[in-house]
């Protein structure tokens, strides 16, 4: 990690590339925050650009209607509320009403957020609560209600509950970082008697980390997959030479290091990340384990893309990439071998490759540390995708009987569905609008609150895709939103597709379902934009591609009375 | 290390945090003698040569030194020099 006076040497400069602007407002002097901030994301290329409101700035900023906050027309607002603050006004309230404290605060936020949400288009990034242990009734604290310790769990416990249900929240969770440092690492009394500050320098840069790693996410910037290398690195010893019964795992010894490892891995897997293999074996004794062990976690239903032979790495990981069809920066690939890490990182430098620590013990607590998997987003159960990858490969192993591209397409009884935006999916269209880099034509990102209101606006019309065929469900796979554009106009603010049913027609799917939507609404004219990003080129005659004229520079337009679609095999469902 | 070397360093460390090249600092410069050396910049003033000596200054340090030789007595005491 990066000192802080590294950060404030870099925080005169900034990251090239069209900013995102964070607004930063605390109950407590928040320069230092601010400068850490700004020097952290330009260290790691984020483009941002840091408002600071100031010293116990918050409600002059968040409750007026034309305060500088609302002015710099911030995409994300930080609520940093410093427990040493709130602590005070503990201890100034009398005691017979601290019973209600957690209850006041979090009243107090919901009143932020509910201002924020009026008056600005901004995603709200609330910072959990650091913990003071005053030991005022000693361990006894925790079950005495008007306790400080007592009250300032509730109020984490409480935040946590209001932010599920409400969804247009996103922690920064300060609480676990002061956890990680440690109290005497997190606090330096000095700084904040002398300047108000209520994060010691030591450690800013990891605040300024977990704040940064939430803004990645809602700009767009995640991990999607993780590659992990076989012999000692997911279980002790090479299966080539002990055997499959042989290797490390279990309970026992170092086994137990590998297993827990491995369980991680597996947790991971059913929060969304796309798990694959990458060995230097023989692909039959590599995959034994998997199959055979029965005290390995990971089984090969677990591993979407699994590549173990003789040939470099860097190959391997090009077509893996290949197959999942996602971005080389969207990936970290983990192995025990320094060699293998600085040949990778040499041959693919936009991979993440972790220096790993020696000892496999570590393994575990050290990339935990690392937060690579930082979402704005969690669709619940359903989030594995890895059986939509092993359907992918079976498709393309059917795709090669076939002689004609057609006489696939047919062969796969593709089923679409286009629905205007539900409350069911809004939190997996806002995640696609985040994550999706490729096939998005103007790359708006929009949180789960944005999608609402498209969703509420009469003036809007949008539709979800999904597409399903008989090696399963690929789920929601497409996303447009229509926006009124003068009396007879419908301009496509956002049209967005997974890379996974590329080239199946699905496009063509899309455009025929909105023009027929469009048309019944009473818009003669369609208006589509692309706006190149460096990720976007895919899509850049797309427009085109589908049948709609060309009207100036990257613009394009349809008439809904003459259009005809191109040709499909997707059957719409008339659920 | 004597009281001139450390001199010499805190003059580098004031030359960056001041972002001045021309500052010179004495025993007897304040904050006032030099434009860029305001609250905020004092605190990243004092809090970089703790990182780079090692040292921790007590609020008092931070807060009622009054020129650069009264913080230099300070880094001394902590250095047991």
């Amino acid at each position: 990690m990066y000192s802080f006076n590294e950060l404030r040497r870099a925080a005169k400069t900034a990251a090239p590339g069209k900013a995102r602007t964070l607004a930063i407002l605390g109950n407590c002097s928040t320069q230092f925050l601010a400068m850490a901030v700004r020097g952290l994301a330009a260290l790691e290329k984020l483009p941002l650009t840091v408002f600071d409101a100031g010293y116990n700035q918050i409600e002059a900023q968040v409750l007026e209607d034309g305060s500088e906050l609302y002015a710099c027309a911030p995409d994300s607002v930080l609520l940093y509320l410093a427990t040493e603050k709130l602590y005070e006004e503990f201890l100034d309230m009398a005691p017979a009403s601290r019973g209600g404290f957690a209850d006041g605060v979090l009243a107090r936020l919901e009143m932020y957020w509910d201002a924020l949400g009026r008056h600005a288009n901004a995603a709200i990034l609330q910072c959990t609560f650091t913990e003071i242990p005053d030991r005022a009734l000693g361990n006894f604290s925790c079950r005495v209600e008007s306790a400080f310790v007592y009250q300032l769990r509730r109020l984490n416990y409480l935040l946590q509950e209001r932010m599920a249900a409400r969804g247009d929240v996103y922690p920064v969770d300060l609480m676990a970082v002061q956890a990680e440092l440690g109290r005497e690492r997190f606090f330096d009394p000095a700084l904040y008697y002398s300047a108000k500050m209520a994060i010691g320098t030591e450690a800013l840069p990891y605040a300024a980390k977990a704040i940064l790693d939430v803004e990645a996410a809602l700009s767009g910037r995640v991990k999607k997959c993780l590659i992990l290398d076989l012999d000692n690195t997911l279980w002790g010893g090479v299966v080539g030479d002990d055997g499959p019964e042989n290797i490390e795992i279990g309970e026992l010894g170092r086994g137990h290091v590998f297993t827990n490892f491995q369980r991680w891995l597996k947790e991971l897997k059913e929060c969304g990340v796309i798990l694959a293999v990458c060995s230097k074996n023989d692909e039959a004794a590599a995959k034994r384990p998997f199959e055979s062990n029965p005290e390995m976690v990971l089984r090969l239903e677990d591993i979407a893309v699994f590549v173990a032979n003789w040939e470099d790495k860097a190959g391997n990981i090009r077509l893996i990439q290949r197959t999942l069809n996602i971005g080389m920066d969207a990936m970290v690939f983990v192995d025990d071998n320094p060699f293998e890490r600085e040949l990778v990182r040499s041959m693919i430098p936009e991979i993440e490759v972790p220096e790993l620590p020696e000892d496999p013990a570590l393994y575990l607590d050290f990339l935990q540390r690392q937060n690579y998997f930082e979402t704005a987003a969690f669709t619940g159960p359903g989030a594995d995708r890895t059986r939509l990858y092993q359907a992918e490969l079976a498709r393309e192993k059917l795709k090669a009987a076939y002689a004609s591209l057609d006489e696939y397409l047919e062969s796969l009884e593709m089923v679409g569905t286009a629905r205007p935006f539900e409350p069911a999916v809004y939190s997996r269209v806002a995640q696609l609008t985040q994550r999706s880099n490729q096939f998005n034509l103007r790359t708006v990102r929009y949180t789960e609150a944005d999608i609402r209101r498209l969703a509420e606006d009469p003036d809007c019309l949008t539709v979800y895709y999904e597409l399903r065929d008989k090696f399963g469900d690929h789920g929601l796979v497409g996303v447009v939103v229509g926006r009124r554009s003068g009396a007879d106009t419908l301009f496509i603010d956002t049209w967005l597709m997974s890379c996974r049913v590329l080239k199946r027609g699905m496009e063509e799917f899309i455009i025929a379902a909105l023009m027929d939507r469009a048309k019944k609404a009473g818009y003669r004219w369609v208006v589509g934009e692309y706006i190149p990003t460096p990720k976007n080129a895919m899509v850049k005659d797309i427009y085109k591609t589908v049948g709609f004229e060309e009207a100036g520079e990257n613009r394009y337009r349809a008439d809904t009375e003459s259009f005809r679609p191109g040709k499909f095999h997707i059957k719409e469902s008339e659920e | 290390m004597d009281r001139e070397e450390i001199m010499a360093r805190i003059n580098e460390i004031a030359r960056d945090v001041f972002d001045n090249d021309t500052v010179v600092l004495t025993d007897d410069t304040t904050a006032a003698d030099v434009d860029e050396w305001d609250s905020l910049t004092h605190l990243l003033f004092t809090n970089e040569i703790e990182d780079a000596f090692g040292v921790t200054f007590t609020l008092a340090e931070v807060t009622k030194s009054e020129n650069v030789g009264q913080l230099v007595d300070a880094l001394t005491r902590h250095l047991g020099a």
